[in-house]
């Protein structure tokens, strides 16, 4: 059983801390489809530190530098969208496309180009960081890892600042009404470059979180397999608000987790074997399904609850609107 | 001088110069990284990637690897043609790869289970996929959920659940589907002899070819001419005033998503029933084709004709980017130079009014001012844009 709740934690707080990210885009009023771009590129950087960073280096140590090394990749390449969707007014679905694109594409081509530089015979676009990994690890042996914790400090952090805070009524008012918004004086531009921002700080480090869930190196030209539209069914899920944000990311965690254990994805793992047989036997019941299902089940969950929900939609209004100060 | 500037006015003359541009400010931009990667060797890399095919010697290998490319252009015009189709009716189909997908599974489907003839494999196909996007034309039309938003999961649910139907028809010791030469022989495209006349005997290339260009016709006639187009278009313009209109706006909607849907998964179809490839039962994220369907919808200037071309360069240079490998470079670089060709796109009307500025003030002969100037027709990004807007301020003064 611990197998499966160690393996639910780790997608939930990944999912969750990305989930937030696009809470924040899109409550300022930009959609952020390139959210699994983000991620490729924020673990990438995570990834550089982790390699890079000396065997002796202290856990708390590795632990800040990966956090700051994915977030400041996050953000950086969430400048992308930033730029494109709000000073030049681009169409966000086409810009966030394109991200997704180039951040598997980019990444691959840094880390083979890496990886050949340093040994010629070597075309492969892994990474590896076996003993850094270590290091997040908060009990030896199980998959209980310090970005849990640092995930729900940030979902409390992120409620507040979304809630209670001056800064994000401001965020808010410009994802719903712009225009409302620059009449009293805010500024929308920096308001939304807030939100892009913050939604490529948290995307990086989700990015990183997922590539050192349960594995010590990771192929980059595989992306990140889906994670960041998963986070985003996990934001329309949870409605655009933390709290049921957490809920949906642990529901959806939870399946992802159990297909893993069905396509047996846990197998590299030494103790893992005789709890996969007792996973099974035990969702027995559930009869014969494949885990294919699994992965399914979240996607037509938020299609169905899209569908009863979107005439009176929680999204923000204005959101996919580039903003122009001229128009009425 | 006002001949000349009339036809820089043009907007196919617009257009292309924009494509261009973006397709040059990509190339740019890759031959940076690969300088930084290898400087010795980038000015080589980049031309390998642009030769594609005539870094063979061999006529004969020239063509039938020419007939390479033309054979995944094929699909990718469909992909292209699906999202322009949707994006000029005021829907962006982001869905256009889930839509191959089941295509996909489709055809493969009843060819390799059921021993079906190829037009009816096609036909499967064509509906599979105009399944998917009547789906999330329905979500739209009669609940309201943002069609690029039920794209996206349609697409991770038809992924799964193709790869779970194409496990039934792979083989015991990999992950890939029966080969149709072996299993689904009656399911081939004809070949026409295509291949042995004109590719060097490359036996893939046929009447995929035929059927792709035919499709983006048909699709410049549907848009351009017919009433059919005129109502599609005017519904994604904006819908209110589509219906006081007396056109039936949640009828539209839906056609337009079935439609493209179709070409979609017909594209799917046009590969994989030549039996260039298989399908990878454990393939983790959705295949590539629908999204670089969007890249080439936008370069081609979002023009049926125009995709043509753009689909078969951004083939050319994926290809191209094949024999990177062997002169040790990263073969992603083409995926880096077309992602970032993407990309570009999303600037096409900054770009254009840049230009516009540019030409009104080096030509004095009239006082023009490029705001007041009406959009040119084939502009994508204004007109889905001042539609939204339209709908907006409808709503805002009703």
């Amino acid at each position: 059983m611990s197998l499966l709740l160690q393996y639910t934690l780790i997608f939930s707080s990944v999912l969750l801390l990305v989930a937030l990210g696009g809470c924040f885009s899109e409550h300022s009023g930009i959609i952020n489809i390139g959210l699994e771009g983000i991620m490729v590129i924020g673990a990438l950087g995570g990834a550089l530190v982790m390699k890079y960073l000396p065997d002796g280096t202290c856990g708390a140590a590795v632990l800040g530098l990966v956090v700051i090394g994915s977030v400041l990749f996050g953000m950086l390449y969430s400048l992308l969208l930033g730029v494109a969707a709000i000073r030049f007014k681009a169409d966000q679905t086409l810009v966030g496309t394109a991200m997704n694109l180039l951040g598997t594409a980019a990444a691959t081509v840094i880390v083979k180009a890496m990886n050949t530089a340093e040994n010629a015979s070597n075309v492969s676009s892994e990474i590896s960081y076996i003993a850094a990994r270590k290091k997040f690890l908060l009990v030896d042996g199980m998959e209980f890892n310090w970005f849990m914790i640092l995930a729900v400090v940030i979902l409390a952090v992120s409620y507040i600042v979304l809630y209670k805070t001056r800064f994000g009524l401001r965020l808010r008012s410009c994802g719903e009404h712009p225009q409302a918004s620059d009449s009293v004086g805010i500024n929308v531009y920096k308001m939304r470059y807030a939100g892009v921002l913050i939604s490529g700080a948290l995307g990086g480090l989700g990015g990183v979180v997922y590539i050192t869930a349960g594995v010590s190196l990771w192929k980059f030209e595989n992306g990140v397999a889906g994670f960041g539209f998963l986070a985003l069914a996990v934001m329309i899920f949870g409605a655009w608000k933390p709290g049921r944000i957490a809920l949906a990311a642990i529901l959806f965690g939870f399946f992802r987790a159990l297909s893993n254990v069905y396509t047996g994805l846990f197998g590299s793992l030494a103790d893992g074997a005789a709890e996969i047989t007792w996973l099974r036997n035990t969702f027995n019941f559930l009869g014969n399904v494949p885990g294919t299902i699994y992965n399914m089940l979240p996607y037509i969950i938020s299609l169905i609850v899209l569908a009863f929900t979107s005439k009176s939609s929680a999204a923000p209004k204005a959101e996919g609107i580039p903003y122009d100060k001229g128009m009425r | 001088m006002k001949e000349k500037k009339s036809f820089f006015k043009l907007p196919v003359v617009q257009a292309l110069l924009v494509s261009l541009f973006c397709i040059l400010l990509g190339l740019i931009i890759g031959f940076i990284v690969l300088l930084i990667i290898k400087p010795a060797g980038a000015w080589e890399a980049i031309t390998t990637i642009l030769k594609n095919f005539w870094n063979y010697t061999r006529t004969n290998l020239q063509l039938k690897n020419l007939g390479n490319t033309l054979v995944k252009t094929a699909p990718l015009l469909m992909c292209s043609l699906s999202v322009l189709f949707a994006y000029k009716a005021g829907l962006f189909n982001i869905g256009a790869a889930g839509q191959y997908v089941v295509g996909a599974g489709a055809c493969l489907y009843c060819a390799l289970a059921w021993h079906l003839p190829w037009y009816v494999c096609l036909l499967a196909a064509l509906a599979a996929g105009a399944l998917l996007g009547v789906i999330s034309g329905a979500l739209k039309a009669y609940c309201n959920v943002n069609e690029v938003i039920s794209c996206i999961m349609l697409n991770w649910i038809s992924l799964y659940l193709i790869n779970m139907l194409l496990t039934n028809v792979k083989e015991t010791t990999s992950p890939y589907t029966f080969k149709l030469s072996t299993a689904g022989e009656q399911s081939f495209l004809p070949n026409l002899g295509m291949g042995d006349a004109l590719f060097g005997k490359n036996q893939y290339t046929g009447l995929a070819l035929i059927i792709a260009i035919l499709a983006a016709v048909l699709i410049w006639f549907i848009l351009g001419k017919t009433k059919l187009g005129y109502e599609l278009k005017a519904t994604g313009y904006n819908r209110s005033a589509a219906r006081y209109c007396g056109m039936k706006e949640k009828k539209n909607l839906i056609m337009t998503m079935a439609i493209s849907g179709a070409l979609a998964g017909t594209g799917a179809a046009l590969l994989y029933l030549t039996g260039f490839t298989e399908w990878m039962t454990t393939q983790s994220s959705v295949p590539a084709m629908g999204f670089n369907g969007i890249a080439a919808a936008f370069l081609g200037g979002l023009n049926p004709i125009g995709a043509i071309f753009s689909s078969f360069f951004i083939q050319h240079i994926t290809d191209g980017g094949s024999f990177m490998t062997k002169i040790g470079f990263p073969s992603q670089i083409s995926d880096l130079i077309s992602s970032l060709i993407i990309y570009l796109c999303g600037f096409v009307m900054f770009i254009k009014l840049t230009f516009n500025g540019f030409l009104d003030r080096h030509s004095k002969s009239t006082g023009t001012n490029v705001n007041a100037e009406p959009a040119p027709v084939q502009e994508p990004a204004p007109d889905a844009q001042t539609a939204v807007a339209d709908n907006k301020e409808g709503g805002n003064e009703e």
